[in-house]
């Protein structure tokens, strides 16, 4: 047979020379013979047909036994053509040619004749799906399929599945194919099992060991309580690891939404209480960059990360000289100024854009997520967010510390008559350093657009959060604001199952005003003499 | 500055002799009865008339007034910029609204002689501990003023002893009214949570929905207002008040001179938010409600607009900006309701910027101008913060 498969593509060209019927074509096909035992009267020798379907390897056997479980497999009454039915709605339904896959047009419904199945078919032809999966050449594929059987085995399928297992290649395939053969026989009583299903954290595993630890036989309830303990153990430090995920993912939130404000406020000593609402600017320039680019949402991500950079930037600069620039020296009326700005732009995004949120698309490489075990996996879009921070928290490092402004600007802040007249233009390098400070802001926005909604009042919400972050890492020191971050994100996270999410957040700010009265100067206080400033 | 007299005997009444408190406490007394007999004795339809729901707003407006002065005083003389005060003004505001919902008896929704409709609601079959004795009037008007207090020691020692200072000092006072404001919305906490405490009914037995009451608070809340002002007044003229200001200028210096700072912060903190708990206890009963969103950060900090336009240090320039604000904020919110956070926005912009002493800064220039005197008292302080 397979060498008839091989003659295939010649027999085609053939048939297409002379103009063949298809007729003809088609009873060369071996499909065509493994199809008509299909139709046979009796429902035995039905289920052998499928077994010689399944035993053929057919790359087409999968469809086929599928359209049958689904009743969509039909013959002509006339041609005794076998077809696929590709939708069973109306009088006519479009069909196509059960061999070749090729449409062939709509055919009226009482023309065809459907190839009856009954329950006892259906349960062997659901069976036979999933051992014909674990024969696909995809190793990923195979997992899934091999997931998909857990809890799944019955009596008929011990005997295929042990001789599937005998063949797997892959470990992973055939630990899982054995826990799934080891729910079964465990059900059955099998004490042996117990030792396969060690450390699955399968729901079904769990149930079935749950079951057999209740059981009257006692060495079968003492190996499967052992079992289960092991499981909890597990399960507990998925928890952990699930716990100290979100909690980075929050940080990270948190460092993005600091980090700007850690130089602003940090290193200039600029209180921006409108930075919140640069980094809305940031989130809405996201927005309006998918608007400019419909239907190409990952480029439109990528490309508003240096557009929020810069709009934000922008946007710093006219603050700073439009409000800033007046107040130098009197920070509690920078903070009011600023304040009155943040209401300002707020307000400007109701009435330009809308009162409402906009829903900024996240790119399919953005969505999903990271299977770590079957009890952990991590969702993929607060996996970006942590690597984005961390880049934005690493590039800053390099520019304050390697470049010639990171140099100008620790020389302004920490002396600032002398750095002028070392012949640093000490006004230009304010402005620059306001100009990065929002520009990490908008940064910020670009990377919460993926996490949140996006409306006038997002920046407000992060405001108290940075603020709170950037005193409790210790001002000035970007080290901190990262710790400062990362830390506050967990703390909220382990809190809020046992406390909920308000109360957690409360607590968070309780502490965080009493560590202050321990540490005045955060985490990390600055020494020598930039912290005499 | 005045030389301070100490041979008056009562130190409240001493800031008589000051021609700037005489001329505020004439104007105030001249507009309550100015605002009394117009709506007394002016006959309902005369353009003249005030309205009972214009003397309820009056009544709103010199609440917030006496809140200014409270942050005036901690902000002009001691130079902290507090962003929680609205955190004492709504506690002092509970505090009363508790006492309210307990006078309310078996006529709430669910007729439960003790309980309050929201707890009926919740479920729950007794008071929480801290709701009791709210229904002997007495209690609640000592907790009005003992609980915003408590809270303010309590804070105000922590921060003070460890040296917490301006903006940070303003940040953790932020962050304090906010974690309260997260409370206070749970519904778990026993004060009513999102919707807070309404549906009140009387006031020491004075209908609340009778205009006469609502005069009779209106007026009531002008007094208090004065006697704030002069408390206030007469702490800034003290010996007391000079230390005050000189912390505000120079705090490590005064601090070397031998004077125990933290002890004098803690002071005029403490009597601050206690004023502003009064305010907040006399703002409730004249507008039936109290709700978390008075917690609310941008609440606390447009109290300090109110004081920034006003002029700081002065006093009465606080209760000039809350008034000229919320009388703004009452047209603008009416006529166009998007305008009004464009016009709060700019005038916190352009307050800070062009007018750093606030109205009393012009008008103290005006006098200052026709008078040609040097030494004018009511010169506002130079405030360098």
């Amino acid at each position: 047979m397979r060498m008839l498969s091989r003659f295939l593509p010649g027999l085609l060209c053939l048939c297409l020379l002379f103009g063949l019927p298809q007729a003809v074509q088609a009873q060369e096909d071996p499909g065509q013979s493994l199809l008509e035992a299909l139709d046979a009267p009796s429902y035995a020798d039905k289920a052998e047909a499928i077994e010689a379907i399944i035993a053929s390897g057919d790359e087409r056997s999968r469809r086929w036994l599928e359209t049958l479980l689904d009743g969509k497999l039909q013959r002509h009454k006339e041609t005794e053509q076998f077809v696929v039915v590709l939708e069973n709605r109306g009088r006519n339904w479009p069909v196509a040619d059960a061999l070749t896959f090729e449409e062939a047009g709509d055919m009226s419904r009482r023309e065809l004749d459907r190839i009856g199945i009954n329950n006892a078919l259906r349960g062997q032809l659901q069976n036979a799906l999933s051992l014909l999966d674990l024969y696909v050449d995809d190793a990923d594929q195979r997992r899934e399929s091999a997931r998909n059987l857990l809890g799944n085995v019955d009596a008929p399928m011990v005997e295929p599945l042990t001789a599937v297992i005998e063949n797997e290649e892959n470990a992973e395939v055939r630990r899982l194919l054995s826990q799934a053969l080891a729910i079964y026989r465990l059900e059955q009583g099998d004490v042996e099992a117990i030792a396969d299903l060690e450390g699955s954290l399968n729901q079904r595993a769990r149930s079935v060991l749950n079951s057999a630890a209740r059981s009257d036989d006692p060495v079968l309830a003492d190996a499967a309580s052992a079992a289960l303990a092991g499981i909890e153990q597990k399960l507990k430090l998925n928890q952990g690891l699930e716990t100290l995920y979100f909690g980075l993912s929050l940080g990270s939130v948190l460092v993005l939404a600091a980090i700007g404000l850690a130089i602003t406020f940090g290193v200039m000593g600029v209180i921006n209480m409108a930075h919140g609402e640069l980094i809305m600017l940031g989130a809405y320039t996201t927005w309006a960059m998918q608007q400019l680019l419909p239907g190409q949402p990952g480029l439109a991500l990528i490309l508003s990360i240096p557009a929020g950079f810069l709009v934000a930037a922008l946007a710093g600069i006219a603050i700073e000289r439009g409000v800033i620039q007046f107040l130098k020296g009197r920070p509690l009326e920078t903070l009011l100024a600023t304040f009155g700005v943040s209401l300002i732009l707020q307000q400007l995004v109701r009435t330009v854009i809308s009162p409402q949120n906009r829903t900024v698309v996240s790119p399919d490489w953005l969505s999903g997520s990271v299977m770590i075990n079957e009890g952990l996996s991590l969702t993929l879009n607060r996996l970006y967010v942590l690597g984005f921070a961390l880049l934005v928290f690493a590039g800053l490092m390099l520019v304050m510390r390697r470049t010639r402004l990171g140099l100008e600007v620790r020389a302004v802040t920490q002396n600032r008559a002398m750095a002028r007249s070392m012949g640093i233009r000490a006004t230009r390098v304010d402005i620059m350093t306001f100009a990065l400070g929002s520009g990490v802001a908008g940064l910020a926005g670009v990377a919460l657009s993926q996490l949140t909604n996006v409306g006038p009042n997002l920046g407000q919400n992060y405001i108290i959060d940075s603020f709170m972050v950037v005193v409790f890492g210790g001002v000035g020191n970007l080290w901190g604001t990262l710790v400062a971050g990362l830390s506050l994100g967990v703390i909220n996270q382990v809190l809020e199952p046992w406390a909920g999410a308000v109360l957690a957040k409360i607590i968070v700010l309780v502490f965080i005003i009493l560590f202050i009265q321990k540490r005045p100067r955060g985490l990390f206080p600055q020494k020598g003499r930039a912290a005499e400033g | 500055m005045h030389s301070i007299d100490t041979s008056q005997r009562f130190w409240l009444t001493r800031p008589f002799r000051e021609r700037a408190t005489q001329l505020f406490l004439g104007v105030l007394f001249a507009a309550l009865l100015l605002v009394t007999v117009l709506h007394l004795a002016v006959p309902q339809g005369h353009p003249l008339h005030v309205t009972a729901y214009t003397v309820n707003l009056f009544g709103k407006y010199l609440s917030y007034a006496l809140l200014a002065v409270s942050v005036d005083l901690v902000w002009g003389y001691l130079g902290i910029l507090s962003l929680g005060h609205g955190a004492f003004f709504a506690i002092g505001g509970y505090a009363m609204g508790m006492y309210l919902m307990r006078q309310i008896g078996d006529r709430g929704t669910y007729g439960d002689p003790v309980l309050p409709d929201f707890m009926v609601f919740l479920n729950w079959d007794s008071l929480p501990w801290y709701w009791l004795g709210f229904d002997m009037a007495w209690f609640a008007f000592v907790m009005v003023l003992v609980a915003p207090g408590l809270l303010a020691l309590v804070f105000g020692f922590l921060a003070f002893r460890s040296r917490v200072t301006g903006v940070y000092l303003s940040i953790i006072t932020q962050a304090l009214t906010f974690a309260l404001m997260l409370a206070f919305f749970r519904n778990e906490m026993g004060f009513g949570g999102n919707n807070g405490l309404t549906d009140f009914r009387e006031l020491l037995g004075f209908d609340l929905r009778t205009d006469t009451t609502r005069l009779g608070l209106f007026l009531a809340t002008g007094v208090a207002l004065a006697l704030g002002y002069l408390l206030c007044r007469a702490i800034v003229t003290s010996k007391l008040g000079r230390v005050s200001v000189a912390t505000r200028d120079a705090e490590a210096r005064t601090r070397f001179l031998g004077y125990r700072v933290e002890r004098f912060q803690l002071f005029v903190f403490v009597v601050s938010a206690m004023l502003a708990g009064l305010a907040g206890a006399l703002y409730v009963p004249q507008v039936g409600i109290i709700n978390p969103s008075e917690f609310s950060p941008i609440f606390s900090i447009e109290i300090v607009l109110w004081v920034a336009l006003g002029g700081r240090a002065t006093l009465y320039g606080a209760v000039i900006g809350a008034l000229l604000v919320n009388y703004a904020k009452t047209v603008f919110t009416g006529v166009m309701p998007d305008a009004w956070l464009f016009a709060l926005g700019a005038m916190f912009v352009l307050v800070t910027v062009f007018l750093p002493k606030g109205v009393a800064g012009l008008l103290a220039y005006r006098v200052k101008r026709k008078r040609n005197d040097p030494d004018d008292s009511a010169k506002p302080q130079e405030a360098t913060v």
